[in-house]
């Protein structure tokens, strides 16, 4: 058991005093996040990370990825107290997290969020210690062919899994991808799509995107249901905590199978979104009573809360491993390491052990500190939103225009921080996914020195993708995604076609 | 006036006036072709085939572009037929926009003074402007307000954190 004794030196590099005191402030941070809207654990992490470059890496991801946690518990408080999803894997939690709320059970229902989401985390977490350094290990054989097939399968599975237009899908990650090739070619050096513009050749940073996109369109769209917060009391005290407890061992089966959802849903990029509907519609349909969820069943808390925080957690499994991230907050932490200079993949296992398993510990700790800070201060977080909105969305659009312009000192990045929120917000409305976007931004020009590192070796072949069964596998797997939603348009033509043969 | 803004989107029914989603689906697929269209004309322009030593820069943008107009025409397709999903549904009411237009209209004068102004006293008066004209604080509460959002980004940023922000002349005149 060679990871236990790699996670107790983890465990002495997060106990460090610094380490722990930066973990409860990520943490806090986080819940203050996740509460506000307009800041989720995407863009609060894109904008507090210029202010890390200073900090020894994994003292910045301890930091960072705490405040992701704190985002994920902080996305309930709003959704069970004011119907208000704070983060949209928080949705599913309002189903019947509101109602609760409405009945007089809101510290019952928040009990039951914070602790399955603690148990879905915890889940994901061990099994990020178990799995990761043997998905590492494998990973070290990966030539740049299997690089680009894993790539090409976590794209692919965005459009097979899509929940909406998988045409869509496409074209979001395509305008991502051309985003990311934007500015100076890596290899030959050459300026490509800069159309002459000076302002152009820096390219686009993707946390400029995903302040603007994540943070300013979230602002636009909430002010235009007119932004009246109503919530309700939040009363939440040992008593209730206790009483909840006692009742959650009932439910353990329930998270259980919650936990196992959600962290497969985390480890394929579809991410913690689709993991809490699907665990809420799976608890649904295999409940003794379904009529009764929407009318403040706590397994419909519990079911998509699990789910939410254990694919949430899970995400970094990918990120850590291949240094394909499986979620927009991933993806962030992942253009994070690359600023501290770390290189991303197998290799971090071999080269920065100490970063890997001090983050993995920080993991632990991080979450016991999420779940202690939100059951103790509840009541002061939902006050936030009691802050008139528009005192609340000129302090975000503060903040927001302060982090665009950390990331690289231009002040012509609050501009493109704008113009992306304005994407950002059309995108949205039209139901274009903004996840698929952001990872081809970030991965664009891994993904494509791959493909061309790739083709360098077979001369222009693109049998090299399938030279071996591994690689050959893999792109086979992302074919199959890719030609899922056609298989499922077909079908619906053939059987249009045969209803219309039928009736005629 | 300015109190009665915020209460006006609960009248809002799915039958107002508006933008159609349809009219938004076809003005985005087209912008999102133009785009392909410009990657693949800047892609042909720099070469995207296969140079002396390996695929040339344009070769991946290329393809990307070509994807991209793709999509973008097949999701025009149901649309113009008449046959899209939402046909008939708004993708923004009148007063909805209205509503977006007030944070959104502010929000760019805000970015555009950042540079003259530098971003402390840009803030500080787009906070006390939000409060006095989309919430109903007078200038009494608004101006200490945006004066100590101001205060609290400057000693966070410039004197903890130890990152300059843009500043402007008053900056200069208080000696930074």
């Amino acid at each position: 058991m060679e990871e236990i004794g790699l996670l107790m030196q983890g465990f002495a590099v997060a106990l460090q005093p610094d380490n722990m005191l930066l973990m409860l402030i990520g943490v806090v941070l986080g819940v203050l996040i996740g509460v506000l809207p307009g800041l989720g654990g995407a863009n609060g992490i894109a904008i507090l990370l210029p202010l890390t470059f200073a900090m020894p890496p994994v003292s910045a991801v301890i930091m960072l990825s705490c405040i992701y946690w704190g985002a994920l518990f902080g996305g309930a408080i709003t959704s069970i107290l004011f119907n208000i999803p704070g983060e949209p894997w928080s949705v599913a939690t309002t189903f019947d997290g509101y109602p609760m709320a409405q009945q007089g059970r809101a510290g019952e229902a928040l009990t039951a969020a914070f602790t399955s989401s603690f148990v879905g985390a915890f889940v994901a977490v061990v099994m990020i210690t178990f799995v990761a350094p043997v998905i590492a290990g494998f990973a070290l054989r990966f030539g740049p062919p299997e690089f680009f097939a894993v790539m090409f399968l976590s794209f692919a599975s965005f459009v097979g899994m899509a929940k909406g237009s998988p045409l869509k899908s496409l074209a979001a990650m395509m305008l991502g991808f051309l985003l990311a090739a934007v500015g100076m070619d890596t290899v030959t050096g050459q300026l490509r799509m800069t159309f002459g513009s000076s302002e152009m050749i820096r390219g686009f940073d993707f946390l400029v995107a995903v302040i603007g996109l994540f943070g300013i369109s979230e602002i636009l769209c909430s002010i235009e249901d007119g932004l009246s917060f109503k919530g309700q009391k939040a009363k939440i005290d040992l008593k209730v905590v206790l009483r909840t407890w006692k009742e959650m061992p009932k439910h353990a089966l329930l998270a259980a199978r919650s936990a196992i959802i959600g962290v497969w849903m985390g480890i394929t990029p579809a991410g913690a979104t689709p993991a809490s509907f699907m665990s809420y519609g799976v608890a649904r349909k295999m409940s003794k009573d379904p009529a009764g969820f929407g009318h403040g069943k706590i397994e419909g808390v519990i079911a998509p809360e699990t789910a939410a925080h254990a694919a949430g957690t899970s995400a970094l499994l990918p990120m850590l491993t291949l240094g394909v991230p499986g979620s927009p907050t991933a993806a962030v932490l992942l253009g994070g390491l690359i600023m501290w200079g770390l290189q991303p993949g197998p290799m971090l296992f071999v080269e920065q052990k100490e970063f890997v398993w001090g983050l993995i510990a920080s993991m632990y700790l991080g979450n016991i500190a999420g779940l202690l800070v939100v059951l103790v201060a509840v009541p002061w977080f939902a006050a936030i939103l009691r802050v008139p909105f528009p005192i609340i969305a000129a302090l975000i659009l503060t903040v927001c225009a302060i982090g665009a312009y950390t990331v690289s000192n231009a002040e012509f990045d609050i501009v493109l921080m704008l113009i992306f929120g304005v994407v950002g917000y059309v995108m949205k409305k039209l139901d274009y996914p903004l996840a698929p976007l952001v990872l081809a931004l970030v991965l664009g020009d891994r993904t494509e020195e791959a493909f061309r590192q790739s083709l360098l070796v077979s001369e222009g072949s693109m049998g090299i993708f399938f030279h071996n069964w591994l690689s050959g596998g893999i792109m086979a797997a992302g074919i199959a995604l890719l030609a899922w939603p056609l298989l499922g348009w077909l079908r619906g033509v053939i059987a249009s076609g045969m209803g219309r043969a039928r009736a005629a | 006036m300015s109190t009665t803004t915020l209460e006006m989107a609960p009248v809002v029914r799915s039958t107002a006036q508006g933008i159609t989603r349809n009219a938004m689906e076809v003005a985005t697929s087209v912008t999102l072709a133009l785009v392909g269209a410009a990657a693949i004309w800047d892609s042909a322009r720099i070469g995207a085939g296969w140079g002396a030593d390996g695929p040339q820069s344009g070769y991946f943008p290329f393809w990307l572009g070509i994807i991209l107009a793709g999509t973008s025409f097949a999701n025009l397709l149901p649309i113009l037929r008449g046959r899209g999903e939402h046909a008939g549904k708004m993708f923004v009411t009148w007063p909805q926009l209205r509503l977006v237009l007030s944070v959104l209209i502010p929000t760019v004068f805000y970015v555009a003074a950042i540079p003259i102004t530098g971003l402390y006293v840009a803030s500080a008066v787009l906070v006390a402007y939000f409060m006095m004209k989309l919430g109903d604080f007078t200038w009494r509460s608004a101006v200490p307000a945006g004066l100590a959002t101001a205060v609290v980004a400057f000693a966070t940023f410039e004197i903890w954190f130890l990152v300059g922000l843009p500043k402007g002349p008053l900056e200069d005149m208080l000696g930074f």
